[in-house]
């Protein structure tokens, strides 16, 4: 029989540890699938954080190095300079990049370097247990902004994207939301350009991913993928920033 | 400088020259005094050796461009002062745990807190005793600017051989000093025919290990973070034995007229210096006096203060330090009470003057 359809070579045969309806499994396929229709998996290094996504190279099957806690950009830095020929690029959650990373995020993006930024926005801390993050939405409940995100107390959404994307060393910044079957093809498209824009040395690309965490949004997956649509999206809006 | 030809150079560019010789091919930094030489020397000299050198946004950012940079197979360094360190101690963890070489120099000063910018030895516990988590960092201290020099070229050789960070725990009297170097670097520093890195043979060694890209090979994967139960447990206990075999193979000291000593006294850095002409001075007065200089602090030289007192013998440690008592500690372990320890220290920018080395001395006999 004809084989139509299998495994992208990028991915391995594992179980997935993520919860129900969480976006980073499918986030994992889409960079697995973009760096094997590029057929660079041999050259690829990717940068894990630290969140649930730490353990992201249980899953990728090309080599990876495990980062501090919003260091990925310091580290990814460093591997580029060193090693031109390897495509390089991060994997990082919101409170990863735009927390406690913000400064490492800034500068690697400000220095121009030649790298790929896969940045999953979820609005929320996964891996801790659900508290607030810097992407979380004006009013969201999480553990740590019970009565919900107040400015007064805790400010506004930062939007990092946008921010980085004001730097002239920046080439590519875009927004997708894996929240449609349909978001999901945009999103591998800006996932696949972003590591074809390395391959052709144009610079430093980011690509924002709003992406589902149903458990700590205390939602249904088919309910978060509403939330994301009607309300994320408006504080977050999707398309090329740069 | 050709081979073979003295200069007249500081203690922290003939650090930053060592790296240069012994292959390091990436450095990252940010300035902070005593040691801004060092990040200076390295943006003039290293991309002229063909490496990479980047003033990085923070310490934060400098060490964790040493782990990317040591994750995929090249030499690294940063350099830092006290404050900077303390910065780093993070990442240096997941160094160690993630089983990085690396080579990382504390140019000493004084704190605690900003502190101020003279020369210290307050952070011997950071660097002997480090942070968070079951771990070691060999620690390495010279006491000249030639010293500074060999023990750096070492580091590397050592940071590679177990895959371990190593701190050069220098100071700012010492980095800011100049004497004499005799170096062995090939090609000039200044006349710009330095040789590029891939023409000079620095041995380094082949890592299997490194995250290069999986071309022919099942992938790697550079980590710190172990999950499953029992995981973390079997990693900590494989770490223990390798600095098992550290302590008993690389202690390395210079030890002066200890075998018919009264007063041992024990120093290293610069405060060995001062100590060293004490003890000429309490000689010529007819004072059996002995100087242990540790040049690895860690692991810190212990099987030769237990070779001095397992016999009985009466003996009085006097450990002098710039600070207020560190190493002293670990001068009473290894006496473990077997001999008298005594201590005299300054810090935050004081010194004990050879006079005050030599006032104690004479007390403690007389007493």
């Amino acid at each position: 029989m004809k084989k139509v359809f299998s495994r992208t070579s990028s991915l391995r045969d594992v179980d997935t540890h993520y919860c129900s309806g969480c976006g980073h499994g499918i986030a994992h396929r889409l960079i697995a699938e973009a760096i094997d229709e590029l057929d660079i998996r041999e050259q690829v290094i990717g940068i894990t954080p630290v969140g649930c996504a730490v353990i992201a190279y249980n899953y990728w099957n090309f080599d990876c190095v495990e980062s501090p806690h919003g260091r990925g950009l310091a580290i990814a830095t460093a591997i580029k300079r060193v090693r031109p020929q390897n495509i390089v690029f991060t994997y990082q959650g919101d409170g990863d990049l735009a927390a406690i990373g913000t400064a490492e995020t800034i500068h690697a993006a400000n220095r121009g370097e030649n790298l790929t930024v896969i940045f999953i926005n979820n609005a929320v801390y996964g891996m801790t247990g659900g508290q607030m993050a810097p992407t979380t939405l004006i009013g969201q409940k999480t553990a740590t902004s019970p009565r919900g995100r107040d400015i007064g107390n805790e400010g506004y959404p930062l939007k990092i994207s946008e921010i980085v994307a004001q730097l002239p060393g920046v080439y590519s910044v875009e927004r997708v939301s894996c929240d449609s079957p349909k978001g999901v093809l945009k999103a591998k498209s800006a996932i696949k350009a972003a590591f074809k824009n390395q391959m052709d040395n144009k610079g430093f690309s980011l690509v924002e991913v709003l992406s589902a965490c149903p458990t700590y949004w205390s939602l249904t997956p088919a309910d978060s993928l509403d939330w994301m649509q009607n309300t994320m999206s408006k504080e977050f809006p999707l398309g090329k920033i740069k | 400088m050709t081979k073979g030809q003295k200069i007249l150079i500081s203690g922290n560019e003939a650090i930053a020259q060592a790296a240069l010789d012994a292959g390091c091919t990436f450095y990252a930094g940010y300035p902070i005094t005593p040691q801004n030489e060092i990040i200076a020397y390295m943006s003039e000299h290293m991309p002229l050796q063909g490496g990479v050198f980047i003033q990085s946004e923070s310490e934060l950012a400098a060490i964790n461009m040493v782990f990317g940079a040591s994750a995929v197979g090249a030499r690294a360094m940063t350099s830092s002062s006290s404050p900077g360190i303390s910065l780093m101690q993070e990442a240096i963890s997941y160094i160690a745990g993630a089983e990085l070489p690396a080579v990382i120099v504390n140019v000493m000063r004084a704190g605690p807190g900003l502190g101020n910018i003279w020369p210290a030895q307050s952070d011997y516990f950071q660097a002997t005793k480090p942070g968070h988590g079951d771990y070691h960092c060999i620690a390495l201290a010279p006491s000249s600017v030639q010293e500074a020099y060999e023990v750096t070229k070492d580091a590397f050789r050592l940071a590679d051989m177990y895959r371990i960070p190593v701190f050069i725990l220098s100071d700012g009297m010492l980095g800011q000093m100049m004497e004499p170097l005799l170096a062995d670097s090939q090609g000039s520093m200044a006349d710009g025919k330095r040789k590029k890195l891939s023409t000079i043979d620095y041995r380094l060694s082949t890592k299997k290990w490194a995250a290069t890209g999986c071309k022919g090979r099942d992938a790697h994967v550079v980590k710190s973070f172990y999950m499953n139960m029992g995981e973390l447990e079997r990693f900590n206990l494989e770490l223990q034995e390798k600095y098992k075999k550290i302590k008993a193979r690389e202690q390395k000291q210079e030890a002066l007229y200890i075998d018919d000593a009264q007063v041992v006294l024990v120093a290293y850095g610069t405060m060995a210096r001062l100590a060293k002409e004490a003890m000429a001075i309490l000689r010529k007065k007819g004072v059996k006096a002995g100087l242990l200089r540790p040049i690895s602090v860690w692991p810190f030289p212990e099987d030769i203060i237990k070779r001095l007192t397992v016999s009985g013998k009466r003996v009085v440690f006097l450990v002098i330090e710039m600070s207020y008592g560190q190493m002293v500690e670990d001068v009473r372990l290894a006496v473990n009470g077997r001999a008298q320890v005594e201590f005299l220290g300054r810090s935050g920018g004081g010194i004990p003057s050879e006079e005050e080395i030599i006032n104690k001395t004479v007390a403690l006999l007389n007493c």
